[in-house]
């Protein structure tokens, strides 16, 4: 597969979506609402749940899969109280001392006038330094599409990893051949120089893991998954506290190449 | 009748000439400027040291270089690694030739200026970022200088100011100038949770990648007048939502409104106000 068929995979309808992940993964999940601040955001599903018998904060995008609820859930592109219901929920992780699991599926952050408004901006950069100090292990999962600051935002974590079929962007390929070609039609060749297939992440040891697909059977995925999950939260939640903070400082402080 | 003829004067060009040059007329390089908030003819001299509309209070971009001569002392400032250079880590198409073209029509090495100077006595490291270089955006470079600029300042206990201007996380390093986003916020994250200070002041125009990392980490936040500050930029809102956007809509005086800033300080103002909260700030001063 190239680059674009991978865009493509990821975007595709009827791929599963961030309730998959978490209906198949956890028990005793309960979903818990808003910022506290001005409301809840519904292309963000966060709250607590069990893995195995392992307490934990699952967070995740979700992009909805009827038309009805793509609309509803803004089609996964989170707005700032998104962004600060996750922090919330991660801030209450840290005080029970939960790991935090964050599922990331979205185009990227939403970019409208309301975003901008409450701060679209702020609420990303305040969850990058807050995710950098949180005091609990966190493991991100890049499910499907992995766009941009929006997609950061739930992925400053002590691991990333990739499904076979996520995408990881700086800009979508739309908007890099806009800008670099003046042209949309130059979708493939924008998605093959962005480098955003798994393999290339792995390759720049931007992730550590991909999750393969094993032909679309997500049962299996779900499963190798979580043995994953639990396998390596426990093995994080054994570190003392300065290790796991310093290990997740220095998994992005080395991260740019340049010459001097 | 002869010596009251007229004859028409060489003209080089008609022969064409390639040793021709033509001579430049005896006018320095941009004597007027429009400006593009009153949209008015400005002799540039008028626009003093501080460049602003002498009509309006326009603030016309500085160069980085401009800024930090600007805001420190005069022969206080020390450049830090200055030398470092972008590289196509990801073989982009055309990346090389522009950032040749950058180091060449902006004299500058990358879109950032890191170093440490005074403020009116006050020791404090300094950052600018500048137009001049692909737009002020933000590659592994400018990621690594930040980065290490703050971890100086952590380790010698000073404080940082800031002057952000730029486009965004840099397109040609794809997922790789993404992650200096995260980069940088640990390194603010250390420098605050040691109680040092981070003064950001956000110049026209400061959006993507920047505003959604350590541009909104300050722990005050100003802002220059009339600067663009926002995720996305205008255009991309526009096409998105097809609504036309509100007057003065991501303008500093906008997000102040919003509570997103501390404040908004004109240019003139800007050394002494800083100073001053360094002052506030010294730990002398406890």
């Amino acid at each position: 597969m190239d680059a674009y068929q991978r865009v493509q995979a990821a975007r595709k309808m009827g791929r599963p979506t961030g309730t998959d992940y978490i209906s198949n993964i956890f028990s005793d999940f309960f979903e818990f609402h808003g910022d506290r601040r001005f409301g809840d955001d519904p292309a963000i599903i966060a709250g607590i749940a069990r893995l195995d018998d392992m307490p934990v904060t699952v967070i995740a995008h979700e992009k909805g899969k009827t038309t009805k609820e793509k609309v509803l859930r803004n089609f996964g592109m989170a707005h700032p109280e998104g962004y600060r219901k996750a922090l919330r929920l991660m801030k209450q992780a840290e005080k029970f001392g939960r790991p935090v699991i964050c599922f990331v599926d979205t185009a990227g952050a939403d970019c409208g006038i309301a975003a901008e408004e409450r701060g679209q901006g702020q609420a990303i950069a305040e969850n990058l330094m807050e995710m950098m100090a949180l005091k609990v292990p966190i493991i991100s999962v890049l499910i499907g599409e992995g766009g941009s600051g929006g997609a950061l935002a739930l992925a400053v974590a002590d691991q990333v990893w990739m499904l076979e079929n996520a995408v990881y962007s700086v800009i979508s390929p739309e908007g890099c051949a806009s800008i670099l070609w003046k042209s949309p039609t130059k979708v493939k060749n924008a998605s093959e120089a962005l480098k955003l297939t798994a393999e290339d992440m792995l390759g720049l040891k931007i992730i550590e893991r991909i999750i393969p697909e094993n032909f679309g059977d997500f049962d299996w995925v779900y499963a190798t998954l979580k043995g994953l999950l639990y396998e390596t939260l426990a093995g994080l939640k054994g570190l003392p506290v300065e290790t796991l903070l310093q290990n997740r400082y220095e998994r992005f402080r080395r991260i740019g190449e340049y010459s001097e | 009748m002869d010596k009251f003829s007229f004859k028409k004067t060489r003209n080089p060009l008609e022969f064409s000439d390639p040793s021709f040059q033509p001579r430049s007329p005896a006018i320095p390089e941009k004597l007027c400027i429009k400006c593009p908030g009153c949209s008015g003819i400005v002799f540039t001299e008028e626009t003093g040291p501080f460049k602003i509309c002498p009509k309006c209070g326009y603030h016309f971009r500085l160069s980085a270089k401009e800024r930090i001569d600007l805001i420190s002392d005069e022969g206080s400032f020390e450049e830090h690694d200055a030398n470092m250079l972008s590289r196509n880590i990801l073989g982009f198409p055309g990346y090389d030739a522009k950032l040749n073209s950058a180091r060449i029509s902006s004299r500058l090495k990358e879109a950032v200026i890191t170093g440490k100077g005074k403020i009116m006595g006050q020791h404090s490291y300094i950052f600018a970022m500048d137009a001049g270089f692909m737009m002020g955006s933000m590659g592994s470079v400018v990621g690594e200088k930040i980065t290490r600029l703050f971890e100086r300042a952590t380790d010698e206990k000073l404080p940082v100011i800031g002057f952000t201007l730029s486009g965004g996380a840099r397109m040609q390093e794809g997922t790789v100038s993404l992650m200096q986003m995260a980069k940088v916020s640990g390194a603010v994250k250390r420098h605050s949770d040691k109680g040092n200070l981070y003064i950001a002041v956000l110049t026209h125009p400061t959006t993507g990648g920047v505003t959604a990392s350590f541009a909104m980490e300050g722990d005050i936040i100003l802002a220059e007048p009339k600067a663009l500050i926002g995720f996305a930029g205008p255009r991309v809102i526009e096409q998105t939502t097809r609504q036309k956007l509100p007057e003065g809509f991501q303008r500093a005086e906008f997000l102040l409104n919003k509570g997103f800033i501390d404040d908004i300080v004109p240019r003139p103002r800007q050394k002494e106000y800083l100073a001053k909260l360094l002052m506030l700030h010294s730990r002398g001063a406890e």
